[in-house]
């Protein structure tokens, strides 16, 4: 028998495809998620919204939170670390969180280097905006991706535009002959075997998820019709005026997204979607996204 | 011949590109009206908390029990295998919607965390001598067996890992993420 290999890594966040991991702040707010249909939940002490209106260092979550979430549900629990601070990782895995976020919307603890994934036996998951940082992460260790958009925003344009950009690049790649690739995977500053594995086989090599700005049905939707294979909703369900019923209706829109009808009926009555923001009126500095090197 | 692959949570394009791999054009079952028109059903793996609440709501879980067996065989991998026993141990807080038609006991979640998933060989005599290789994630276990439902797949240790119950099957790994195509030929003769 041998526990926490390459497949098992990969192959849980292939059984959360078509599926919404939700971000919760409290042991009740899991509770609702796992009834409402997520497959997963993200165990946070403030989620996205809260972290960029009270801004300070955002760091990893109590353990003793984490735990009381997983108590409380019987459905994978995660938890983020910051970029590049291997020890919280270490703390994550060591209290048995089943997957890492090494996550942009905490504060950076190292400016130049990730988390070398491939020393932990609990799977990581990363945030990208384009092929070449997708394919970065996977190289570090990552076993399943996330396009970043803007976490906190319920504005849902950046995980639009990344999107966009991983599977656009993937399928110009498609077109590519060796001699190409070998320049494309400089260009991009991506391992050249995975740049040549991802234009033979036409797909990433693990799981990608959306995230980052997703507030409504639609907008998972519209994600899951882009491409990615499921979706992350951060402050989305539980800044809106009736989380129960939107947690289950982005479930279902994610389930039925190619089903204008069924995202027409769960998208009724759902009261009020958390606030956006306008991503030109975030200065510069206060995008997470652009944190991940 | 119609084959079926639950597609409301979870690897159903992996089951989907295994039956493609031998010759089969799977329908995508997310709505009654798909269900009607299948005569074999893949429940996959994914979250069977997800997968039996999007059941119960889009009215599927009457349709399948009334023809479970019957005229509708049905194979379960790892949340399948837990949709389709009668008992579960470990359900959520407050219970959850199962299909119930295999007379089998499940506990969920049994081997541990994430960090307790694991692959290890399998004996599995009805698909031939050759071991099938076994992956297994935050995987239940068949902790016992009722009337009519046997024992078709071990661990070294021992351990139950399939039964069948005449045209119903469970699985608690996932054949459909190896290269070993024997359960999903298997299942198409049930």
């Amino acid at each position: 028998m041998e526990k926490s290999t390459w497949t098992t890594k990969v192959g849980l966040a292939q059984m959360l495809k078509g599926g919404v991991i939700m971000d919760v702040v409290t042991p009740e707010q899991a509770r609702i998620a796992e009834e409402a249909g997520a497959v997963a939940v993200m165990a946070l002490e403030r989620v996205p919204a809260d972290i960029r209106a009270q801004g300070g260092v955002a760091r990893m979550s109590d353990p003793e939170l984490i735990l009381a979430i997983k108590q409380a549900v019987t459905i994978p629990v995660m938890a983020k670390a910051r970029i590049g601070h291997f020890v919280e990782a270490q703390v994550l895995e060591a209290i048995g969180v089943d997957y890492i976020d090494e996550s942009e919307v905490l504060t950076p603890a190292d400016e130049e280097h990730h988390i070398n994934k491939h020393k932990f036996r609990v799977p990581f998951v990363c945030g990208c905006r384009n092929l070449g940082e997708a394919l970065r992460r996977i190289a570090e260790g990552a076993a399943m991706l996330r396009t970043k958009g803007e976490a906190g925003t319920g504005n849902v344009v950046e995980a639009v535009r990344h999107a966009r950009a991983v599977y656009g690049e993937i399928r110009r790649l498609q077109s590519m002959n060796e001699d190409e690739l070998f320049t494309y995977a400089k260009q991009i500053q991506a391992p050249y075997e995975l740049v040549k594995q991802v234009a033979a086989e036409g797909r990433l090599p693990v799981v990608n998820f959306a995230a980052g700005g997703i507030a409504t049905p639609a907008d998972a939707a519209l994600l899951m019709q882009l491409g990615v294979d499921g979706i992350f909703v951060g402050s989305g369900i539980f800044k809106s005026g009736d989380p129960v019923k939107r947690a289950r209706a982005i479930v279902e829109a994610t389930t039925h997204y190619n089903d204008p009808e069924i995202i027409a009926e769960v998208s009724k009555g759902l009261g009020e979607a958390m606030v956006g923001i306008n991503i030109d009126q975030i200065p510069a500095e206060q995008l997470m996204a652009r944190r991940g090197w | 011949m119609t084959v079926g692959v639950l597609a409301l949570q979870g690897d159903f394009r992996e089951h989907c590109a295994v039956l493609q791999r031998i010759g089969i054009d799977p329908i995508e079952v997310r709505l009654p009206r798909q269900l009607a028109r299948v005569e074999r059903l893949i429940i996959p793996g994914g979250e069977s908390t997800t997968i039996g609440r999007l059941l119960t709501r889009y009215q599927l879980l009457e349709p399948i029990r009334a023809r479970a067996g019957h005229d509708l065989a049905i194979w379960g991998t790892c949340a399948g295998a837990i949709l389709l026993a009668k008992e579960v141990v470990d359900q959520k807080q407050g219970g959850q919607p199962t299909i119930g038609v295999m007379n089998l006991t499940i506990q969920r979640n049994a081997y541990g965390s994430q960090l307790d998933s694991f692959e290890a060989p399998i004996t599995m005599p009805i698909i031939g001598e050759t071991p099938l290789p076994g992956v297994f994630i935050r995987a239940p276990r068949i902790i016992a067996l009722g009337q009519g439902s046997e024992a078709v797949g071990w661990l070294a240790d021992g351990s139950v890992v399939a039964a069948r119950q005449g045209r119903l099957l469970a699985t608690t790994f996932h054949p459909e993420l190896t290269g070993d195509d024997r359960v999903h030929r298997l299942f198409l003769e049930l």
